[in-house]
């Protein structure tokens, strides 16, 4: 027996063992970077700042959290981003639906080959590109606006800029404009998990819903889209998640609110506070927490 | 002479679902055995711990007499054709029977020649050069078949093989899979659900039922002399009269309601059911009064006693008898 | 055939909308390829009165710029080697290990992706200002790596599952002890997932920006070249030639990526 042959024999014998020691690479690469990591995030999150010297001092103390609960603009912020959050998930998943049942049930061969390839590619697209490309559009004197004027719908566009809550100068400093730009940057996170549902709902189904009497309208609302519900949990996961920790798209193209993911940026930056910063990102960890529950219950998990 | 194959109380589970429960029996050289379950009876995982791709838990596999209990797949002189072929499509038809050789090392000129002997032995030369993909059903089956001999086996392992076939070439393959076992000489141990195909092919039947062999028999005596209800029910389709003993149902005399029964026989009455024409026999279901159901077949257009029409419309009472001869005891299960 | 079964087939909006929607994906990347060549630096009148390549070469004198995009190629490479070696053991490990800890274990491997980039990039900060780790090169491959992982992890993983289990111990079954296994059956079929899970771990990393800007100190990648480039306006044209070239760079290993793992219903 040549000696490749006896460890092959001795690890056949336990494959339980073979299994930890493939394990022990990979583990020590993210117990140590990546779990360690975040278990220092918490740590710092219950650090504080002092204030005249500002340095740290590391001493455990829940200072950070109640500076960051008690403050209402703080508040503000995770409630600002909250919204947002949910705000662009509704958006994306009703844009998203027809882009994936067309793919899914109608396209094929080439064709489906084709939609596919068209929503991959924008979304592994260069992300700063997008963002660069739709502070260009909606720039006061962008692109958008010269189209609008060519089409002479300046006017519409003026008329929701003077919205209340969502308006702003133009599109490029308006909630308005960053709620288009987060639900384009997500929206084949959206796609991709519905066509996949959809594409492992069985042809026969939807033949069997008509053939006793049910009308396109009716198949739709009482077998694709209950059937597309777990694509369409999973894809929120994406939309929900991406949202809450973005921090460069409210900085490039955003009205005067701060978000979650601006905080952190700049608490640990310019104001070198790292407890704060530590204890403001410990917020989208928790809501992540509670809305991956929420989905596990849709059957997201099982989409993915 | 060492046994090809003997398991001593082999034990095997998976988690809390005991697949093999302690388990013994023998297999001879040159034996076409077959274990016959129903899914989930353990047959498979038994299958599995001749392969090496189980081991077991507990107690003593021999191949040939030499304890294998803990050796791999790949030191053990056994092959196995899998219910779904498991030809591996990146390479050709050759290059899939010669794989055997080629992880041995043996020279390519060789594996070249035995590879093709191998097609033509399958009725495949031409074959060679192509891709799995590009087969039947039927040819994937012979080259699983010539892959799995190549290395000349001491025993032959099948899994379920025809399952996937139609019933004309499972018939077909049937009758070709027996002839070449006398030929090679070879054991074969063979898994499958469908008992018409194990009583046909098999010197001896393993009949498993939840991780034990409920009884070890010629085909003959399974049929005959079922020894538990499972295995009457399962292997001959019998009657289980009270869970005590089985009748077969070519033994029941269909009468009309109110006749009379022989003198030693044993007579119950109920309702039809349900009957069926079934080309050379007649079937009926017969609910009786205490509520069993036992079935009845005649062959079709032999006279009934009472010159009754023999095709009675369910509904109908009818009188049930059979004689005390034909009564096999059965074990507690 | 699409006559004949006529309760089946799109309607008129049905198809409107999603065809909407793909130019809707990618219209604005066009965009941006289209204004790369106009001779108008200031403006975005469409359609642009002229077309040239002399931002490109302006773009092409660039240090900085050269700089900047050897740094991420760097950091792309090297994050991408990292995360195959790690990525495909714990595939192997996992796609079909029954041991107990699987599921924590899986959680965990897809958790870099699952949370937000800017968890991961203020844990890997706040982990160095804790350890007194200076920000440098290995810092950022370090951020990188850990969700190249994942992209590794995960297509390798589902490569895994869909080989049947009965193409393994058809090989042992043979003769093949686990080394042949894996060498003649195992590797030739995960050969490309392994290569698609690198293509795209490798533009995953070369484009990454939310988790670089925390690790990276004063190192420039390209990305972060790019986002301050953003608030420099006069600079536009430049900045749209650099866009063009990230995008060609991303391109090629994406694309290459969807042909090797394309399902089989897909392939001609």
């Amino acid at each position: 027996m040549t000696a490749v042959a006896a460890v092959s024999t001795f690890f056949y014998r336990r494959q339980t063992l073979a299994v930890y020691l493939l394990l022990v690479p990979p583990l020590l690469w993210f117990g140590t970077v990546y779990l360690g990591s975040l278990f220092a995030l918490l740590a710092q999150s219950f650090y504080s700042i002092d204030e005249f010297t500002a340095t740290i001092v590391r001493k455990l103390t829940l200072k950070t959290y109640v500076q960051l609960f008690t403050q209402p603009a703080n508040l503000d912020i995770v409630v600002r981003t909250g919204t947002m959050a949910i705000a662009v998930t509704i958006a994306a998943a009703v844009v998203a639906f027809p882009i994936a049942n067309y793919m899914a049930r109608y396209a094929r061969g080439r064709m489906k080959a084709f939609f596919y390839v068209a929503v991959m590619l924008p979304m592994w697209t260069s992300y700063l590109v997008k963002v660069y490309a739709w502070r260009l559009i909606l720039a006061k004197e962008g692109i958008l606006n010269w189209f609008l004027t060519a089409f002479g719908l300046d006017g519409v566009l003026e008329a929701l800029l003077r919205a209340p809550g969502i308006g702003g100068p133009s599109l490029a400093s308006s909630y308005l404009g960053m709620f288009i730009v987060f639900v384009y940057m997500w929206l084949p996170y959206m796609i991709l998990p519905i066509a996949a549902a959809l594409e492992r709902v069985p042809g026969s189904l939807l033949s069997a819903s008509a053939d006793l009497g049910a009308t396109p309208a009716q198949t739709f609302w009482r077998v694709t889209l209950p059937l597309a519900l777990p694509g369409v949990a999973a894809g929120s996961i994406f939309t929900f998640s991406l949202t809450l920790g973005d921090y460069i798209i409210p900085s490039v193209v955003g009205a005067p609110g701060y978000f979650i993911g601006m905080m952190v940026y700049q608490q640990q930056g310019t104001a070198g506070n790292i407890p704060l910063a530590a204890a403001f990102s410990v917020v989208p960890i928790l809501l992540i927490t509670i809305y991956l529950m929420l989905a596990r219950r849709a059957g997201a998990f099982d989409a993915l | 002479m060492n046994a090809a194959i003997e398991f001593r109380d082999v034990h095997r589970a998976f988690g809390a679902i005991v697949a093999v429960d302690r388990v013994s029996f023998a297999i001879e050289p040159g034996e076409f055995f077959s274990m016959l379950g129903p899914s989930g009876s353990g047959k498979t995982t038994c299958l599995r711990l001749i392969a090496g791709f189980e081991l077991p838990d507990a107690g003593v596999v021999r191949l040939g007499g030499v304890d294998v209990s803990a050796t791999p797949p790949y030191e053990r002189n056994v092959n196995t054709v899998f219910q779904d072929y498991a030809l591996f499509p990146h390479m050709t038809v050759l290059d899939n029977v010669t794989y055997g050789l080629r992880v041995r090392r043996v020279p390519a000129a060789d594996c070249r020649r035995r590879g093709e002997e191998m097609l033509a032995l399958v009725k495949l030369a031409d074959a060679g050069a192509r891709r799995p993909a590009q087969l039947s059903g039927g040819q994937k089956q012979r080259v699983a078949l010539a892959r799995a001999l190549i290395n000349q086996p001491q025993v032959l392992l099948l899994d379920e093989p025809l399952g996937a076939l139609d019933l004309k070439l499972r018939e077909e393959m049937q009758i070709e899979l027996r002839n070449l076992q006398r030929r090679l000489g070879i054991t074969f141990v063979y898994v499958t659900h469908d008992q018409g195909e194990a009583l046909s092919m098999s010197d001896r039947v393993a009949v498993f039922n939840r991780g034990r062999i409920e009884q070890l028999d010629s085909p003959q005596s399974l049929y005959t002399r079922p020894r538990t209800a499972f295995v009457a029910r399962f292997v001959g389709g019998a009657n289980v009269i009270d869970e005590k003993y089985a009748v077969r149902a070519e033994h029941i005399e269909v009468a009309g309601a109110g006749a009379g029964a022989p003198d030693g026989a044993v007579r119950v009455e109920g309702t039809i059911i349900d009957t069926q024409y079934q080309g050379a026999v007649r079937r009926w279901q017969v609910r009786t009064d205490d509520d069993q159901m036992i079935t009845a077949t005649r062959p079709e257009g032999a006279a009934t006693p009472g010159g009754h029409d023999t095709s009675r419309e369910p509904g109908t009472r009818v009188a049930l008898s059979w004689s005390r001869t034909h009564m096999i005891p059965l074990a507690a299960d | 055939m699409r006559s004949s079964r006529a309760w089946d087939s799109p309607s008129i909006s049905a198809r409107v909308a999603a065809w909407a929607g793909i130019v809707f994906l990618h219209a604005p990347v066009a965009i941006i390829v289209l204004y790369a060549f106009t001779t108008e630096d200031r403006t975005y009148d469409f359609p642009p009165p002229g077309l040239t390549l002399r931002w490109f070469a302006l773009a092409f004198e660039r240090s900085d710029i050269w700089a900047s995009l050897r740094l991420s190629l760097g950091v792309a490479s090297l994050a991408t080697l990292l995360a195959l070696v790690l990525g495909t053991l714990a595939a192997f490990a996992l796609a079909r290990s029954r041991i107990r800890a699987k599921d924590a274990l899986t959680i965990l491997f897809v958790l870099p992706i699952a949370l937000p980039g800017i968890i991961t990039g203020i844990a890997l900060l706040a982990a160095m200002k804790l350890a007194g780790i200076d920000p440098s090169f290995w810092t950022i491959v370090a951020g990188h790596a850990t969700f190249c992982i994942v992209i590794v992890y995960n297509n390798v993983v589902a490569r895994l599952r869909r080989l049947p289990q009965s193409w393994i111990e058809a090989s042992m079954d043979l003769g093949a002890d686990t080394w042949q296994t894996f060498r003649r059956i195992l590797l030739p079929q995960v050969a490309t997932a392994l290569l698609a899970g690198g293509m795209l771990a490798f533009a995953l990393s070369f484009d990454e920006i939310i988790v670089t800007i925390f690790t990276a100190g004063h190192e420039r990648t390209l990305p972060i070249w790019f986002f301050n480039e953003l608030f420099r306006p006069r600079e536009r044209p430049i900045t749209n030639v650099v866009a063009v070239i990230v995008i060609a760079v991303t391109l090629v290993p994406i694309l290459m990526a969807y042909y090797l793992t394309r399902p089989a219903a897909e392939r001609d």
